[in-house]
């Protein structure tokens, strides 16, 4: 089987879109050249029309893309780091978002916000490093952070096709992740809907987009000591609770390694839905950045607030303790 | 200026007198505590929204501003359901969801009244490329006011609409004041300036006389729709009222007297009215009034939303979230 790599299979789930359906049309920075190689092909396939290259106005062009959905179109944007995020969060969440509950139904927002390689890249520092989907699930902007080559795929193609906006978080620890895969069972993956990587009977581990690899390396390592079961949500708003606590009705205990700022973050939600709803046998642990962490440059730095895998097997081993 | 047939006049007449009649009785609702979370009347400045909805098509789209009640109407919202949705009734155009500041019907090219100075600029830029996109000849109005020139999204947005040659209308409402901060003290430049910058064809009318603007916004629609890209109007005109109601009980300062007076002697009302005979001014005056009195009954009549819906439309898919009460 061929193989198919996370940026080839981000690319591809665009390709069809496009194909698919007339009313999708991608827009970004430097999209057309395709510097991120997340659009390579697509101007040459699709046309200028249908491939966007806008100025270094991100309010604008997420602006703009809200009111060509209005018009009936189903625009993708790229962004090239996370951080413009941060600069166009107005036009996501107070206005996209918005629309549909403040025209009572009236209209629809279809956007697709793409960040291909969100998260520490190494050496790019403080202003290219976040990691800010909590933000947006808090905010109940559906969101999802794909782990895999085929959930890229999918969640990308269901994030299109959905009615409301969705911004998907390709962490650039995963873009690199190749998979062997027929090609034709490449399919939409619903919104809202976990996928379990590896079962186990000891302890649930929630690992959210690239540390399910890490959450996997981590499983194989304490295989001789414990069974672990890795939970990956791949949205993480809508978050899938029912299929969390199957899960963790299995285990009895809940580790979860999330890439982002502790306080509020997405860990810190599943804790506390499992304080509500869980019955569990051990107090569970979570690993994330710190408090309020600004990534730092120095390689070593940069290493120093994101969880790694130590961190996470002294975590696992802890609640299995307690 | 453009030689109008009197009922051309007469149409842009019922229009100024319909938003100053809606805004009037809109206030007095106000003070009735009928509409809550007050609102931005925009008596003084109707002629800006008759004149400019006078040359648009029937499909094509607008956005509007905090100060919208007259841009909605005068792209032919149904008064009775611009009221009942100030007073936060289901029969409201937006069910009730969204009040004053975020009227929109969809079905008649209102893309929505916003709340954020400035934020509507692109969404029309976008909405515009869609219609262009689909050749069906479409143009796009937004209109803002002289606080949002200062607004970076504005003025990306205004690049973005002269490089793609997009058929948008920009057009400021320059009432002289951003809530309380002169024009003087907050807008270095022009603001017709701001759109030469970017190539774009800009025009300052008298925003106080329907028949300039109109003259103005059939030139810019004429442009759009040939291809050639947007315009931007700087209508002067001038807030009768206060910028928002809070400040009838507020009592801010910040208008000399004598400005208010004088800004109050060119009145749009006045101005439209004399082009009409009286029989045909009264007639329209008893028209409107009828209109109004029937929307104030329709409103206040409908029915409040139900608080078990709170959530209803939050998601177009129908999603709901989880409730908040640890259920």
């Amino acid at each position: 089987m061929p193989w198919l790599s996370y940026r080839k299979a981000l690319n591809r789930a665009l390709g069809d879109e496009l194909a698919r359906d007339p009313a999708v049309f991608v827009l970004g920075e430097d999209v057309r050249v395709a510097v991120s190689n997340v659009t390579a092909g697509l101007l040459g396939r699709f046309g200028p029309e249908r491939v966007l290259d806008t100025p270094l106005s991100e309010q604008a062009f997420t602006g703009f893309a809200t009111g060509a959905a209005l018009a009936g179109m189903r625009p993708v944007i790229e962004f090239q780091i996370p951080a413009l995020l941060f600069l166009a969060f107005e036009q996501i969440v107070n206005q996209a978002h918005k629309f549909s509950l403040m025209t009572g139904g009236q209209t629809a927002v279809p956007v697709t916000y793409l960040v291909p390689g969100s998260g520490s890249r190494a050496g790019w520092a403080g202003q290219h490093s976040d990691h800010p989907y909590a933000l947006f699930a808090h905010a109940g902007v559906k969101t999802v952070v794909p782990a895999t080559p085929e959930d890229a795929y999918g969640l990308v193609v269901s994030a299109i096709r959905d009615d409301d906006p969705v911004v998907v978080f390709a962490p650039a620890g995963a873009l690199d992740v190749r998979v062997d895969v027929d090609f034709a069972t490449l399919a939409p993956v619903p919104l809202g809907v976990g996928r379990v990587h590896r079962e186990g009977s000891d302890v649930t581990v929630v690992a959210i987009g690239h540390l399910v690899h890490d959450a996997l390396a981590v499983a194989d390592e304490l295989a001789g000591e414990a069974s672990v079961e890795v939970f990956d949500p791949r949205t993480v708003y809508p978050f899938d609770w029912d299929g969390l606590a199957g899960s963790v009705r299995r285990t009895g205990r809940l580790v979860v390694v999330d890439d982002a700022n502790r306080t509020c973050g997405i860990a810190a939600e599943v804790l506390a839905t499992a304080a509500e709803r869980f019955d569990l046998s051990a107090p569970p642990a979570r690993v994330t950045r710190p408090d309020g962490a600004v990534v730092p440059f120095a390689p070593a730095l940069d290493r120093a607030v994101q969880p790694d895998r130590d961190q996470l097997a002294t975590a696992i081993r802890k609640v299995l303790k307690d | 200026m453009a030689l109008l047939s009197a009922a051309a006049h007469a149409d842009l007449y019922r229009t100024v007198r319909l938003i100053r009649r809606f805004e009037e009785r809109a206030v007095e609702l106000v003070r009735a505590g009928d509409i809550v979370g007050g609102i931005h009347p925009c008596t003084g400045q109707e002629a800006v929204a008759a004149g400019v909805c006078a040359a648009l098509r029937a499909d094509d789209m607008i956005t509007s501003t905090h100060r919208g009640h007259g841009h909605v109407l005068a792209k032919g919202a149904d008064p009775k359901r611009v009221l009942a949705e100030l007073a936060g009734r289901t029969t409201g155009l937006n069910r009730g969801r969204g009040g004053s500041m975020h009227a929109a019907d969809f079905r008649l090219g209102i893309l929505g009244a916003n709340a954020i100075v400035g934020a509507n600029a692109p969404i029309t830029a976008g909405a515009a490329w869609a219609a262009k996109r689909a050749g069906d000849g479409r143009v796009a109005v937004s209109f803002f006011g002289d606080g949002a020139v200062n607004q970076g999204v504005l003025l990306e947005s205004l690049n973005l609409a002269a490089l793609w040659r997009l058929p948008v209308l920009f057009v400021c409402e320059n009432n002289g004041y951003a809530t309380t901060l002169t024009v003087a003290d907050a807008v270095a430049g022009t603001i017709t300036g701001r759109g030469e910058a970017f190539g774009i064809p800009s025009t300052t009318v008298d925003g106080m006389d329907p028949v300039a603007v109109l003259d103005a916004a059939r030139t810019a629609v004429d442009r759009a729709r040939a291809g050639g890209g947007p315009s931007l109007i700087e209508c002067v005109t001038y807030r009768f009222d206060v910028h928002h109601t809070w400040e009838h009980r507020a009592r801010v300062r910040y208008r000399p007297d004598d400005e208010i007076v004088k800004g109050r002697s060119r009145d749009p009302l006045e101005i439209q009215g004399s082009r009409l005979s009286d029989v045909d001014r009264e007639r329209v005056d008893a028209e409107v009034e009828s209109l109004v009195d029937d929307a104030v009954a329709f409103a206040l009549s409908s029915p409040h939303p139900d608080p078990e819906d709170a959530l209803d439309h939050l998601y177009a898919t129908g999603l709901r979230g989880r409730p908040g009460d640890g259920r």
